[in-house]
């Protein structure tokens, strides 16, 4: 029954390898010559990453003086914004923005890698390394790139770009910061604590010092860059994208006193930890599907998995999902492990194909093709080390 | 109190348990002791060598090892000692198994400059090292500790497992005003119902020659280096930056009515939780004041009070030129002709900025004050300054009931929140 403190999603922001926008995405998932990922291999070998599309940002960030003020990662975060907005129909409109509320999932900004070569080859010939370390901090850093890797300031960008000013939130956490921002701000509609949200968040693959932090991990793929449930017979491992999502996510009964077109509602959601000893995961995530039971109908169900490839955790939530015996796609194929945006951006997928009533085509040959209407989407997301979350997204 | 709800008809959130580390001590009766005596906790820095720093002093929590430095590890550390504190102190739950949810205020991770180092040295590389050597080093093996220290979510999920808190936990960064921004997250989720209790925890240990650096490009810091304690002060008419400090503070928040059904002593009220963005500005206000004003009213607004009913203001008061001002705005617009004469005082002027954790920390001596009815001064108030005409507490603690108090906490990104503390 509808209700109005249902969660809808009524704007979608979306940027990755696939391009921007929720159109150009639906039109790589759903390729007729059948999908094919968009992998950068020679930027970082033996890496590969899914590099972001070519993005004219000045169209979500006209004035150049902000967009020198930030690092790539809150670039790709305030453009994937400005196209929530814009989706939802409410860009611009400084009134209702000045009362919208922002959670923004975050990691960290990039580093200055020429000053940080610089100080590594010279930290150790230093006849004072340390007053070395110092002079070189001091004279080198350039004193705005602070504010370009701070975590907060992709929500600070926000506001000040897009005027989203109600409020402004931001967790931290790789993937299980992404599932609790759209979490809480599910539930602070539900609870009448907010209209209107904007949620999403970023990142940038395409820094080496991430690179650096997934290799100390022992978690990057190398070739062959296959699809997440295929590379499981050969090690698993991360391929990381770029990407951003944004999601407006509004109170039915603020969507419908604005005239606002929802793409779905979000019905449920759960988020929980474990210390990730073998079948925890599990355990949380059928406990979650118990408790989203009563909104769920197996009849037109598909699964949008937000399965990173690392392995032992891929090869367990795979299991799970084969015990719900739904068709599965797995974001990651399509748009890289992307880490906080990982849960709004298959969020999104799912919003879109619940919208259009129809399940993209296999991204990979294990994930098998679904001809009947889909009316909903299960949307896991197990993060690389921690953290489960699932949701179900309806027709709004 | 005689009902469990508030005037909106929710959960009356109440505080049952704290725990404070600071430069000045560890835990609560020591704290209090040295901010109601007057007592800085800012000191030479000797954690780093300070050669040709402009700033070379801190708030610098020394007292704790770690066994592998870094600011995730100690910030860490110092939320597990002040859980530890409020735990016993609300006498909730069992050890490992908090009945609630942990938010937690946290600085922004980044792997330090002694593992690029390690990783520059496991590399070989001589003559040019850049990322390409410390990417190869890393695949040799060996670096698995560090990959899971920076994490973002690393320090939050270690500290559920082990006290054992329910959900999935959430590690907030909101600038200079994330421990206000936990403290609200908590309030709103016993609001909803969502649980009986929170953990909310703010913390910060973070002080490294970068992050120092950092804040000295932009200007903001006091370079007034001697003597260390008269650097910091807030509304003083020659104060010229904050000092960056660490610390770590935790409440134990419950709904009145989980708090009276096991008999809990309740230390305080959290009335009510304010929070406007400013998007004015990377790093400055809007120059009208206008999300400051908005920020105090929601708070006042939320709370079921006016601004009649403020008997004191624990200030953010970070002592830089820009934002002693701007609190001044905010504060006499928002209380009128009485802006001059309630006191308004900055825990900073002693315990330095600490930056993540100061929301927390600030609201935990903002109950103290409220339950002691002592209010900590604000120290180095030698020069007025004309444009300020704020009652800070100048210097010595004063003895006055306080019912209503509020904590503000503003950051970089145009963070704003302001807490609204009433007495039990």
């Amino acid at each position: 029954m509808p209700h109005d403190r249902d969660a809808l999603i009524t704007g979608i922001g979306l940027v990755s390898c696939l391009g921007s926008g929720v159109e150009a995405h639906w039109a790589a998932l759903n390729d007729p010559a059948g999908f094919a990922p968009v992998l950068d291999t020679t930027s970082f070998p033996p890496f590969a990453v899914h590099p972001l599309a070519q993005v004219n940002f000045d169209s979500q960030i006209p004035k150049r003086g902000d967009q020198r003020q930030m690092e790539p990662w809150q670039r790709i975060g305030v453009f994937a914004a400005g196209l929530a907005l814009e989706s939802a129909g409410v860009k611009g409109d400084t009134a209702l923005l000045s009362a919208a509320d922002l959670i923004v999932a975050a990691g960290g900004g990039e580093r200055d890698y020429a000053v940080d070569a610089a100080i590594l080859t010279g930290y150790p010939k230093a006849a004072n390394p340390d007053a070395f370390l110092n002079e070189h901090l001091l004279g080198d850093l350039r004193p705005t790139l602070f504010l370009a890797q701070l975590s907060n300031l992709l929500a600070g960008n926000i506001s000040i770009v897009h005027g989203v000013t109600g409020s402004s939130r931001t967790f931290m956490g790789e993937e299980a910061a992404g599932a609790d921002a759209v979490r809480i701000a599910c539930a602070r509609i539900a609870a009448g604590q907010a209209e209107i949200t904007l949620v999403g968040g970023s990142y940038n693959a395409q820094r080496p010092d991430v690179l650096l932090h997934y290799e100390m991990g022992g978690l990057q793929r190398r070739a062959p860059f296959d699809g997440v449930w295929a590379r499981q017979d050969s090690g698993g491992g991360m391929l990381l994208g770029s990407a951003g999502a944004f999601l407006v996510i509004e109170s039915r009964a603020h969507a419908a006193a604005r005239g606002a077109t929802p793409f779905a509602h979000i019905a449920a959601i759960r988020t929980d930890r474990s210390h990730r000893d073998p079948g925890q995961a599990t355990a949380n995530a059928r406990a979650q599907f118990e408790a989203l039971a009563p909104h769920y109908d197996p009849d037109g169900a598909a699964v949008i998995s937000g399965a990173s490839g690392v392995a032992a955790i891929t090869t367990e939530e795979q299991a799970f999902l084969a015990s719900l015996g739904l068709p599965v796609r797995a974001s990651a194929t399509a748009i890289g492990a992307t880490l906080e945006p990982s849960f709004p951006a298959s969020l999104a997928l799912a919003a879109l194909a619940v919208q259009r009533g129809a399940l993209f085509g296999p991204l990979e040959a294990a994930e098998q093709t679904m001809t009947a209407p889909l009316r909903q989407a299960l949307v896991t997301s197990w993060g690389h080390w921690r953290g489960e979350a699932l949701a179900l997204v309806t027709a709004a | 109190m005689t009902q469990d709800t508030d005037h909106l008809g929710r959960p009356i959130v109440v505080v049952t348990g704290m725990g404070v580390l600071t430069s000045l001590g560890q835990g609560q009766a020591d704290n209090w002791q040295a901010l109601t005596g007057g007592v800085s906790g800012i000191r030479r820095i000797t954690r780093f060598p300070i050669d040709g720093l402009r700033t070379t002093i801190a708030g610098t929590v020394d007292f704790v090892p770690v066994a592998e430095m870094s600011a995730p590890a100690l910030s860490q550390r110092l939320a597990e000692l002040v859980i530890d504190e409020a735990l016993t102190e609300a006498g909730i739950g069992r050890p490992g198994d908090f009945p609630g949810a942990l938010f937690l205020a946290l600085p922004p991770v980044e792997m330090e400059w002694a593992q690029r180092f390690a990783l520059a040295a496991a590399s070989g590389a001589d003559e040019m090292v850049d990322y390409t050597d410390l990417l190869r080093a890393a695949g040799q093996g060996g670096f698995e500790r560090y990959y899971e220290r920076f994490l973002f979510g690393s320090v939050a999920e270690n500290l559920a497992q082990r006290f054992g808190t329910k959900g999935s936990p959430i590690a907030t960064s909101t600038a200079c005003a994330s421990g206000g921004t936990s403290i609200q997250l908590g309030v709103e989720a016993i609001r909803r119902g969502e649980t009986d209790a929170a953990l909310v925890v703010g913390t910060d240990a973070s002080i490294n020659p970068e992050s120092l650096i950092r804040f000295s490009l932009l200007s903001a810091l006091s370079t007034r280096n001697d003597p260390p304690s008269s650097a910091s002060r807030p509304f003083s008419k020659d104060r010229e930056g904050f000092v960056m400090a660490e610390g770590a503070g935790a409440l134990v928040l419950e709904s009145l009515s989980s708090a009276r059904a096991r008999g809990a002593t309740v230390l305080a009220v959290v009335e009510g939780c304010g929070e406007v963005a400013d998007g004015f500005h990377r790093t400055r206000s809007s120059p009208d004041g206008k999300p400051i004003i908005a920020c105090m009213r929601h708070a006042l607004v939320d709370a079921g009070l006016v601004a009649e009913d403020v008997g004191y203001i624990n200030a953010h008061g970070t002592g830089t030129p820009e934002n002693d001002k701007m609190e001044w705005v905010g504060v006499s617009a928002v209380f009128g002709e009485r802006a001059g004469s309630i006191p308004m005082s900055s825990n900073k002027s002693m315990i330095g900025h600490s930056l993540t954790a100061a929301g927390a920390v600030e609201a935990i001596f903002t109950v103290l004050t409220v339950r002691h009815g002592l209010l900590p001064p604000t120290i180095n108030y030698d020069v007025p300054d004309p444009a300020l005409p704020v009652d800070c507490v100048p210097n010595v603690a004063r003895a006055v009931g306080v019912k209503h108090a509020i904590s503000n906490s503003f950051g970089f990104g145009g963070q704003n929140v302001c807490l609204v503390i009433g007495a039990a």
